[in-house]
């Protein structure tokens, strides 16, 4: 054996404060903001115009923050979604491939009946795009509980598989045929668009129903009994076993949960802002929202929050991209060394750091 | 039969980058972690390689840079998932991400060029052979690639190191209870991970397909991950998993050429639909998964 020595250990703390809940995410992004703007400097951008045009014009631009709201809808969706399966422990990674299907089924109204009217287009495309994602979050379900296949893979490959299928209706049957040979559908008549909310800004009212939503995830997972179930189920199998919750079950809800929610964002996505079916439909909303989930804590109303900063870091990046000329790539670092830098912290919310001899190297 | 010869002279070759990455993926398995950012890994290397010989460094450099930037990446990981015990699932996310992110970054202005791959080498005599002569005409790297399988498939059957990686996966206590230190070995196997994946990644970006675009490792990463549950932890069945992978790439080209009708995208999407299958039909056999399936797999081990 070694000589006993001092050095640093985790110590689990008795019970993690709220306080500190809160401060893990904020150090994290404080830190993740930190090296990025390091890392421009060292790319020889100016890192206090990059400030200036990704952390503060999203907040201090009217015209910027309300495309802020604008993307915070469909993260906030995603994320609130992903996270009850997150916290039942089903890792559902394939909410890209959820959205574009979502999005996908929602199209097929307005695309076979161009010439439809009436209000009832819009709520019909949001309903068949949130079927559509479950539908195909369903495969993995299956997947995961009759065959005990990885739903981690099982999501991805579904989502990379998500993305032939649209390139495919695109390229092929959907294509507009006075489009130019565009790979994108025709634009959507007036009633297949979700209403505006906010005069002179494209925020929609899938925001309010991403927050209605979320506050119904929070009663479901803090307040009802089936949340419980559901997490417990996820968390300690055998025991929800004995206590006649069904892991099986926890899975199928959990991944239908999170592509209902998925393919309702994807849905709103064609039926608002873009209002047609194109290749560019997603920046990388399914995987941007595991950073938001996790983020919010995997808490309903923490999620609220990370999915506002996740947006205006989207905003941010493109501001930058005009004004400071930073690459678009620069939003994928940043997203990444954010969920990075939030796992880091998170530890010493649940352990605290000390200096001592391990009890195993204790001499006899 | 002209089809036959081309799937079995480019198998081994589009192999490579799957059969890489997911050997070191294997290693770090069989220590007890689960790196889920292959992805990002491949893709740095892919980027760093493609840069380095762009600019004339030469292949050997390449190669090296891309292992060395995708362990230092891995190592990162392993400081958040090893060290701070951080959510294994996430942090190998994370380093997804954060991986497909710099590779872009770094990437940007060499978008779409080519670089020249990686001349031929022949075993003389076997290359001569008709129909299956095709397979013994080689770029240096899958030889190499073939090597390495053996040297880790002999490390884990006869030298203490595999015995002592496999300790550590399976039952992290008792190998620290008699001494070893579980998470130096881990993180080493992380890191060996990372250094395979750059590996796999470079040479997908300077010999496979010598070019660079942003998004060129097109899920390849994803299915390594896949490949180490197809051959249920064996180095063996994941070198024939590899072949199968590279063919079925293959075959999609080859019935085109063959004058098949079959719409592009579901070409593409062909390595990603049999994953699917695959992992479900090796799945849903549990004995097989049970029998060599690795205890503490993503558990995390505080001494």
């Amino acid at each position: 054996m070694s000589a006993p020595r001092i050095r640093p250990m985790l110590v689990k703390r008795d019970r993690p404060s709220l306080s500190l809940k809160i401060l893990a995410p904020l150090l994290a992004l404080v830190a993740a903001t930190l090296i990025n703007l390091l890392l421009y400097l060292f790319m020889g951008k100016d890192p206090v115009a990059v400030f200036h045009a990704m952390i503060l014009e999203p907040f201090i631009s009217f015209p910027s923050f309300s495309e802020v709201l604008l993307k915070t809808g469909p993260l906030l969706l995603i994320a609130e979604g992903l996270a009850i399966g997150y916290r039942a422990k089903v890792f559902n990674i394939g909410a890209e491939g959820q959205f574009i299907i979502g999005a996908i089924f929602a199209s097929a109204l307005p695309v076979w009946y161009p010439m439809a009217t009436g209000q009832w287009i819009w709520p019909t495309m949001l309903l068949a795009g949130a079927l559509g994602g479950a539908l195909w979050a369903g495969i993995t379900a299956f997947w995961r509980v009759r065959l005990r296949a990885n739903e981690i893979l099982v999501s991805l490959m579904l989502s990379l598989v998500a993305i032939q299928v649209l390139n495919y209706l695109l390229l092929g049957p959907w294509k507009d045929p006075n489009g130019f040979n565009f790979p994108q559908s025709v634009m959507f008549q007036y009633d297949a668009m979700v209403p505006l909310i906010i005069p002179g800004t494209r925020v929609n009212a899938s925001l309010l129903i991403a927050l209605a939503l979320a506050l119904a995830a929070y009663v479901f997972m803090q307040k009802s009994f089936m949340g419980y179930k559901l997490e417990v189920g996820g968390l300690a199998p055998r025991a929800a076993g004995y206590a006649g919750f069904s892991e099986g079950r926890a899975i199928w809800l959990s991944l239908l949960i999170g592509g209902f929610a998925a393919g309702l964002a994807g849905a709103a996505e064609v039926a608002g802002p873009i209002g047609q079916l194109q290749r560019s439909i997603s920046t990388g909303y399914g995987y941007a929202a595991i950073i938001v989930a996790y983020l919010g804590g995997l808490h309903p109303i923490g999620i609220i929050f990370s999915s506002i900063v996740m947006a205006a870091i989207y905003i941010g990046g493109d501001n930058a991209l005009v004004s400071a000329d930073l690459p678009i790539a620069a939003v994928r670092v940043f997203q990444g060394s954010l969920l990075l830098s939030y796992l880091m912290a998170v530890t010493f919310v649940r352990y605290r750091l000390a200096f001592a001899r391990p009890v195993s190297e204790v001499p006899a | 039969m002209i089809a036959l010869e081309f799937i079995l002279s480019g198998m081994l070759a589009a192999a490579t980058p799957f059969l890489l990455a997911a050997l070191g993926e294997l290693v770090g398995e069989r220590a007890g972690v689960l790196n889920l950012g292959v992805e990002g890994l491949m893709a740095l290397g892919a980027a760093i390689a493609f840069i380095i010989v762009y600019h004339g460094g030469g292949h050997v450099f390449a190669f090296a840079g891309a292992g060395l930037a995708a362990a230092l990446l891995s190592l990162l990981f392993a400081f958040a998932a090893l060290g701070l015990q951080a959510n294994q699932v996430a942090a190998g996310l994370a380093i997804g991400i954060l991986g497909q992110g710099l590779s872009a970054l770094v990437g940007k202005t060499y978008e779409s060029l080519t670089v020249k791959g990686l001349p031929k080498l022949a075993v003389p005599g076997l290359s001569d052979l008709p129909v299956v002569g095709g397979l013994f005409v080689q770029d240096p790297v899958v030889w190499l690639s073939l090597a390495a399988t053996l040297a880790i498939w002999a490390t884990f059957a006869f030298t203490k190191t595999g015995l002592l990686l496999r300790a550590v996966g399976e039952n992290p206590k008792a190998a620290h209870s008699i001494g070893y230190p579980v998470i130096a070995i881990r993180v080493a196997a992380v890191a060996f991970g990372g250094l395979m994946a750059g590996f796999a990644g470079a040479y997908a970006a300077t010999v496979y397909t010598p070019l660079w675009a942003d998004g060129m490792i097109a899920g390849r990463g994803w299915i390594a991950l896949a490949l180490v549950v197809f051959g249920t932890w064996l180095t063996a069945r994941i070198f024939w998993g590899a072949c199968l992978f590279g063919a079925v790439s293959l075959a999609g080209l080859a019935a085109q050429a063959g004058g098949v009708e079959l719409p592009s995208q579901l070409l593409a999407s062909m390595p990603y639909l049999v994953t699917i299958v695959v992992l479900g039909i090796i799945s849903s056999n549990r004995r097989l998964l049970k029998l060599n399936g690795v205890a503490s797999l993503g558990e995390p081990f505080k001494p």
